[in-house]
């Protein structure tokens, strides 16, 4: 343009922003919005104050005042009176400094600690590859070798009867792969009667000749030296691991359209989920042995586990069937456009996605479970909640204490399952995700 | 493939899965290890130490049986089992014996097809309170608070006692006498009831007993002893007479340090019978004649067991009292070894 | 194998059974049915077997026998001359009292947590946060045993509350205008009396108060009546337009007949007093039952408030932009849009949580509340050593209560089902 008149003032650069007001700003507006946004937010805010107040005040000075070093509850106290003046209460932490391998191994002997120790962080590694599918897919081979290798490390004795136990499945697995070209319900026959034949026959006169003469054994450990979590993780996860065959059959059989099949499996499910895990212990210690053959025995541990297995697999077979029911009807349809028959297309098609959307669910049950196995006290087995404290405060030196342990307990209890939950909540997004 | 492994789980327990013989002794002797039935803890009587090992004075009579049958007393199997379970695993088979200061009644003895053997301690219910609560006997409970361990035959007796002197109480109950400890301790209840050997082993293991009594008086007959399963008499014979040889052995003067001198023979025939110098008692149970030298040699006779246990140098310090020998005044009375 | 459906036309053979889709599933039925009644028969057998060996038979007659035990909580009368099926009784109501009482609580805590946990408080939110955390994460027999050694290590005894008559003084004073005692062996409550009593029907099972059914009556005529008033108004406001002023009729309707009734009646609340050593007078809820009561409520609540907040999240903000551009308000779109679906969404896991805390009611054995397991499962098992009988019973009793819950469970499934077209 041809106006050369020149503006009595432009701007060559912004001017620097002005401080909000300190409303609006920094901590009081973050103090504001979040915390006293409204009177009654206000006083929200200030009643959760006083309960963090009260919460703090109660506990910090037991925890500060805590002894490490002292040999019985008495000695404690007296330690505690003379440092923080007579009446102050404190923990005495002393008891797990004495006694922390009780809670966690319970009687197992403590120069075979490492066999708990490796099976547990066996455990880590044989979960991981079905928790974490980035890593390689080989890694599943050892988890499905582990369950074996955890009873063998566990209980001890001989290697061979694990040995042959494994070899059954080997069998079973060679028969459903070789009659599976001349029939595949033959070949399933055969992959469930080979083996248990196998089981029952071979098994006796094949482990005798062998452990003569190649002797392959560690010390045995008996039933009644476990107690603690080294229980409470045995009972929990042997229970889950047990259950899940058995409630993927539970599963397919409710979802069937046959229906003396789905009955059963729907009258399984709703007896077991009907009554409290607690009755069903009962009848683990009390009437198993009515049920089975007169004379037989076995010890109270394999009794829970049978029972808990049965239980968890009730609950596991409802989260499969959710996830069963949450497929699209597509896949089923997919399935049956390429011919495949009904068990082709559970193995191939089916399951592999109704079982990865069910392993939060899986893992909750897991939780629910864990936490349950505390109540294996009241038929006489050391958990670590009751049965190992009431053990421990039996002893004259510990008599009458009872916060301790509830705490060390609990910390442990609520670490482990809330980590699971975590990795389920996490799992629960991705898979989310992945739907969309 | 993963279907089979419950499958595979059962055919291992039915492996590992005794199945009982004919007798519960050839079982024992098959096995190597006797299954005793014992308490969940209660000091003195049978009670676990830190690193899991067990002892106390009903201990010592598995030990003992252990002992006769297979010639070691450390090849016990100890079952802790409640007030709830202990008759179920007996007559399961889960233990071979009971140990577990059980009372002898009636209708245990019969209904419940048990056995009782023999009488190992004898006992009787009772209370106890608080020093500073004034009270001085049972009879001014009225309107009391009591704690109570459940089933067991205290709470028939309780029920029974109260009802027999027109009182009324408030029955706390509890499940073990761990719980029922802090109950009491706590101030929860104002008397606790039990039999008044425990009475007095929980007492014993308060930071101040002085402050505790126990009530004059006793409410109950309460004989404790071993029982085993009905109807097989050749192993509760073993158990009996096991018993039997303890209680002998003291009122001979027979103890585990001058048994092995003993065993060469000595002048008193009943010794020599007992310990199998002369005769053969040991072959007509089905064990050998050293049985009984092998019993007492496991933790004493009965009184070196009672002493080391529950006797008045331990911190229970129980009395003799009815369970002296017949010749001290008690009730303790093996029949003759012949 | 799909393509068998048309099968030539020729006679039945064997291999048909396997081969032919329209016969293979009959064959698996009728396989598994013999398998699985084989494996019963086995079990019946089994029992048999071991009953015979034990010298036992399986019979309930041990249910009209003479009890001999005494409950310390009960809620209709029993002495312990009464039979072990009384005492079963007995213990059955304890269970459901527990349950009932626990649910409704736990319900009102849980949906304060959820609500409270969607705060845009940042503190009340990171508390509710960790109230859930802690304890769904931990058994909830340590919060029971919690609540027990709490009650019974940190309150006082009821000598503590005697009036020291040097200073005049009690050590402790009772709550709530001096009605109510926590003591270390049960929380004294008042009772409720009336100085004109109708007195009571005795009928076998329990004495009926007919105070309480006259109470009870009223209320429900008085509902009665407030519902008819409501349509009428209704009725008023379809017609004219106006919706007649109804609150203060509501409330007379409602209150007015029952205050007339709990006067003429004579109600009043009697507090406990001291007597000896314990409190007499009103009504001692024994520390078993408030422990268990406690843990149950504290441990299901987390679960609730878990379950509300996700109905709440459920619900798309759509729902109520919607409800609002329609010209509803607030309270109103709460009323007719968000809470139906909400509850469609939270009713069916609160349910079976309802289900769980009646189940986990059965840990009342760490606290030796005399439940179902405590009565049956428990001293009667013991006394008479019929472990088949009483576990068998129990677990019936059990699996019938839970069935009824899961019954109702499904009618209301069915009648808030989504109706697709």
């Amino acid at each position: 343009m041809s106006t050369s008149q020149t503006a009595a003032f432009v701007r060559k650069d912004m001017l620097p922003p002005q401080d909000p007001p300190t409303s609006q700003a920094g901590l009081v507006k973050w103090l504001r919005e979040n915390l006293f946004a409204s009177w009654f937010n206000a006083i929200l805010t200030l009643s959760s104050v006083f309960v963090i107040y009260l919460l703090v005040t109660h506990f910090y000075p037991w925890f500060r005042h805590s002894v490490w070093n002292a040999n019985s509850l008495a000695e404690c106290r007296t330690i505690i009176a003379a440092n923080w003046g007579e009446g102050a209460s404190g923990a005495c932490w002393a008891m797990l400094r004495e006694r922390w391998h009780q809670f966690i191994f319970g009687f197992y002997p403590p120069e075979l600690y490492w066999r708990p120790i490796a099976v547990f962080l066996g455990l880590l590694l044989a979960v991981a590859p079905v928790l974490f599918t980035q890593l390689p897919r080989q890694m599943l081979l050892f988890s499905l070798a582990y369950p074996l290798l955890a009873i063998w490390l566990l209980w001890g004795g001989s290697a061979w009867p694990v040995i042959m136990i494994a070899a059954g499945f080997g069998i079973g697995f060679l028969a459903l792969r070789f009659l599976d070209e001349v029939s595949s319900i033959l070949a399933i026959v055969a992959a469930i009667v080979a083996p248990i034949l196998f089981w029952l026959f071979a098994v006796g006169p094949l482990d005798d000749v062998l452990s003569k003469a190649i002797p392959l054994a560690i010390e045995p450990v008996a039933s009644d030296r476990f107690g603690g979590f080294l229980l409470a993780i045995t009972i929990g996860a042997g229970g889950i691991a047990l259950s899940l065959p058995l409630g993927i059959i539970l599963a397919l059989g409710r979802q069937s359209n046959m229906f003396l099949i789905k009955s059963c499996s729907v009258m399984f499910i709703e007896f077991i989920r009907g009554v409290p895990l607690i009755t069903l212990l009962f009848v683990a210690s009390l009437l198993l042995n009515y049920f089975l053959p007169p004379g037989t025995n076995f010890d109270i541990i394999l009794r829970v586990m049978i029972l808990v297995t049965m239980f968890a697999a009730a609950y596991i077979a409802e989260v499969i069937r959710g996830g069963l029911a949450a497929l699209p009807r597509g896949q089923y349809e997919a399935a049956d456009a390429l011919g495949l028959d009904y068990w082709k297309a559970q193995r191939l098609i089916i399951l592999p996605q109704a079982l990865k959307i069910s392993i939060p669910g899986i893992v909750s049950t897991f939780i629910g479970m864990f936490k349950d196995t505390t109540l294996v006290t009241f038929v006489g087995l050391f958990d670590p909640l009751k049965g190992i404290p009431d053990f421990i405060r039996a002893d004259f030196n510990w008599k009458g204490i009872y916060w301790e342990p509830f705490v060390f307990v609990g910390a442990i209890f609520f670490i482990l399952n809330f980590s699971m939950s975590r990795y389920a909540m996490y799992l629960e997004r991705k898979l989310k995700r992945d739907h969309r | 493939m993963k279907k089979s492994v419950l499958l595979g789980t059962l055919a291992v327990a039915a492996v590992s899965a005794g199945v009982a013989a004919a007798g519960t002794l050839d079982d024992v002797k098959a096995r190597g290890e006797l299954n005793c039935g014992v308490n969940t803890g209660l000091v003195g009587f049978a009670a676990p130490d830190a690193n899991g090992n067990w002892s106390g004075f009903d201990v010592a009579v598995c030990k003992a049986v252990a002992a006769a049958v297979l010639g070691d007393p450390s090849k016990v199997k100890y079952v802790p089992t409640t007030g709830q379970t202990r008759f179920t695993a007996l007559a399961s088979g889960e233990v071979d014996m009971l140990s577990r200061n059980s009372t002898w009644t009636f209708s245990r003895d019969t209904d419940l097809k048990l056995d009782f053997v023999g009488v190992n301690y004898y006992d009787g219910q009772g209370f106890m309170v608080r020093k500073d609560l004034g009270v001085t006997s049972a009879k001014e409970l009225d309107g009391a608070s009591v704690c109570i361990q459940t089933g067991t035959t205290t709470e028939l007796n309780l029920a029974d006692f109260f009802k027999a002197n027109n009182m009324t109480y408030q029955p706390i109950t509890i499940d073990s006498n761990a719980e029922g400890e802090q109950q009491y301790l706590a101030g929860a209840c104002d008397a606790y009831t039990t039999d008044i050997s425990g009475l007095a082993a929980t007492r014993a293991s308060y930071a101040d007993p002085e402050n505790h009594i126990i009530l004059p008086e006793v409410i109950s007959k309460e004989p404790l002893g071993p029982a085993v399963r009905h109807g097989d008499s050749q192993w509760g014979d073993v158990v009996r007479w096991t018993l039997n040889a303890l209680i002998a052995a003291e009122e001979y003067g027979v103890t585990s340090a001058n048994v092995d001198e003993l065993a060469k023979g000595t002048e008193n025939p009943e010794i020599n019978r007992l310990l199998g110098v002369e005769g053969e008692l040991g072959k007509m149970t089905g064990l050998d004649n050293d049985w009984a030298v092998r019993a007492i040699k496991a933790s004493g006779n009965y009184g070196e067991i009672f002493a080391a246990t529950i006797g008045e140098a331990t911190p229970i310090a129980l009395a003799r009292g009815l369970n002296a020998q017949w010749t001290q005044g008690g009730l303790l009375y093996a029949p003759p070894f012949r | 194998m799909t393509s068998a459906s048309d099968a030539p036309e020729q006679g039945f053979r064997l291999s048909q059974l396997i081969y032919d889709t329209r016969y293979r599933s009959l064959t698996i039925q009728v396989v598994t049915f013999i398998l699985v009644m084989a494996g019963v028969a086995w079990l019946v057998d089994n029992t048999i077997q071991n009953l015979n060996q034990l010298g036992k038979d399986f019979n309930f007659g041990f249910l009209s026998n003479r009890a001999g035990y005494d409950i310390g909580q009960q809620l209709i009368p029993y002495t312990n001359d009464n039979t072990h099926a009384r005492a079963m009784l007995v213990g059955l109501l304890n269970t459901l009292w527990v349950s009932v009482l626990g649910c409704a609580a736990a319900t009102v805590l849980g949906i304060i947590i959820g609500v409270l946990r969607l705060s845009h408080n940042w503190l009340v939110a990171r508390l509710m946060t960790s109230y859930v955390e802690m304890f769904r994460n931990i058994p909830v027999l340590l919060w029971i045993l919690v609540c027990i050694a709490l009650l019974s290590e940190v309150t006082p005894s009821p000598n503590a509350y005697k009036i020291n008559p040097e200073t005049g003084e009690s050590a402790v004073s009772m709550l709530l205008f001096d009605s109510v005692a926590v003591t270390n062996r049960y929380t004294a409550i008042p009772a409720i009396e009336f100085t004109n009593s109708l007195g009571t029907i005795d009928t076998a099972f329990a004495p009926i108060s007919l105070n309480f059914l006259l109470i009870a009556v009223v209320l429900i005529v008085s509902i009665w009546g407030n519902r008819r008033l409501k349509a009428h108004a209704h009725k008023v406001q379809n017609e004219t337009g106006v919706r007649p002023v109804t609150w203060w009729k509501s409330l007379l309707i409602l209150f007015g007949p029952l205050l007339v009734v709990l006067v003429a009646l004579g109600f009043h609340l009697v507090s406990p007093t001291l007597k000896g050593f314990n409190f007499t007078g009103g009504n001692n809820v024994s520390n078993a039952f408030v422990a268990l009561w406690l843990g149950l409520t504290l441990y299901t609540a987390a679960f609730i408030a878990e379950i509300v907040r996700a109905g709440i999240l459920a619900i798309s903000k759509g729902q109520s932009e919607a409800a609002y551009a329609l010209g509803l308000r607030p309270n109103r779109t709460m009323k007719l849009v968000i809470l139906p679906q909400a509850l469609r969404v939270i009713i069916p896991p609160l349910i079976s949580q309802y289900l769980n805390l009646t189940k986990n009611s059965s840990l009342a054995i760490a606290v030796g509340y005399m439940d179902l397991r405590g009565t049956l499962g428990g001293v009667t098992l013991n006394q008479t050593g019929r472990e088949l009988e009483a576990i068998l019973l129990m677990m019936l009793i059990y699996l019938a209560i839970s069935l009824t819950i899961s019954g109702l469970m499904n009618v209301y499934n069915k009648s808030v089902k989504l109706k697709e077209r």
